[in-house]
């Protein structure tokens, strides 16, 4: 078959349309994607102290936590497991108090938790990689991975995490099925309720809360709930100084 | 030419020792060799994969779910006919199969696999309400 003049230049003009259009699909597809790829979270939390000191001796946050992640109850504290705790102001923010306000403030409790740390120490002194930073700024545990040598309980300054010393079965009353239950010489800690998050929930924690002291949300997002409360009122986070950049905050 | 009778008393006794499974065998009596019966489960009629694949690399399988949900996020799993099932060995592997003593530890007891651990973290009672679609 002979290509006549007319017929070359034909196909030379659609071939080129072709890889126009082609250039064009893809660009297109790459700002969409770049776009989505740069849309980051960090999850963050912020606890009114004021809201939860109101209600004095509520636990329903740690109650609801603990029931659904199976954390066994031991009577004895050396084998005492925590995911989400009160510890008094005193001994949370040390250095947070005047002598004046010492009387009110020192017994009052404080809500504790992992604080998902931005540079959390605890990964980097994992020798199997069982504890990382996600990208949305959850500090996660494989709990198959852990070989129970607690170097990350060491490592965590704000001491997080707690060590299986034994079989955590028999002291969970009523087992979660949804959740596994750990095992002997495992380190486990509050997950920031991951699994909900995965199901677009926030953590139970913050759902169970009847005095709306817990906001949960993306610290990235400017408009967010939790970026509105951390902008408008003064906050502190545990030990800023040494640097892990702790995800939790306190309104004082 | 002396030792013959030592020599041959050796062998015999080495022997005896080398085919003492042989006749541990022949001794016991009730050798189950029938595989063990597995029951299928009532409602379903498809697992996650095709059967064969799914006996000759559950493990791989189940492996591969694990580190897709811890490390991946990825909790979602198409089966190769296009179904969609929760990557949990809780919900989808027992929602289905139900008891881990009449199906996971019957075939593994059988074949004296020693599996990974798994049950004493995972619980072996599937919730009611199953996430299967």
């Amino acid at each position: 078959m002979k290509i006549t003049r007319k017929h070359f230049l034909q196909l030379s003009g659609l071939s080129l349309l072709a890889v126009i259009a082609k250039k064009l699909v893809r660009g297109a597809a790459n700002v969409a994607a770049s776009e989505a790829a740069t849309k980051s979270t960090r999850w963050g939390m912020a606890i009114d102290l004021q809201k939860c000191r109101q209600k004095d001796g509520c636990g329903r946050c740690i109650t609801a936590c603990h029931t659904a992640h199976n954390v066994p109850q031991f009577t004895d504290r050396a084998h005492e497991i925590k995911w989400v705790w009160k510890q008094p102001f005193e001994d949370v923010f040390p250095f947070a108090q005047t002598e004046y306000t010492r009387d009110v403030f020192a017994t009052a409790p404080v809500l504790l938790m992992c604080n998902h740390c931005d540079d959390p120490p605890c990964q980097d002194v994992c020798p199997v990689g069982a504890t990382w930073r996600r990208d949305d700024g959850v500090v996660m545990m494989d709990f198959h991975r852990c070989i129970g040598c607690r170097y990350c309980m060491a490592a965590c300054p704000y001491g997080s995490r707690s060590f299986n010393w034994q079989d955590p079965r028999p002291a969970i009353s009523q087992v979660n099925p949804d959740f596994p239950t750990r095992t002997k010489g495992v380190v486990e800690k509050c997950n920031f309720c991951e699994e909900r998050l995965a199901r677009k929930l926030s953590p139970l924690c913050v759902e169970a809360c009847g005095g709306k002291a817990l906001v949960f949300g993306d610290l990235e997002q400017p408009d967010s709930e939790i970026r509105r409360t951390l902008g408008s009122r003064f906050a502190l986070r545990r030990k800023p100084e040494l640097g892990a950049g702790p995800s939790v905050y306190y309104l004082i | 030419m002396n030792d013959r009778p030592f020599i041959i008393a050796g062998l015999v006794v080495f022997v005896a020792f080398v085919t003492t499974p042989i006749w541990h065998g022949v001794a016991t009596k009730n050798v189950a060799l029938a595989a063990p019966a597995i029951k299928l489960p009532a409602q379903e009629k498809q697992c996650v994969a095709p059967v064969s694949y799914m006996r000759a690399s559950h493990m791989q399988l189940l492996d591969e779910w694990r580190t897709d949900v811890v490390d991946a996020q990825n909790r979602q799993y198409v089966a190769y006919n296009g179904k969609v099932y929760d990557k949990s060995l809780t919900r989808t592997c027992l929602g289905c199969h139900g008891s881990r003593q009449e199906f996971c530890d019957r075939c593994h007891n059988y074949n004296g696999v020693a599996a990974v651990n798994c049950w004493e973290c995972h619980n072996d009672a599937p919730p009611a309400g199953r996430n299967t679609p």
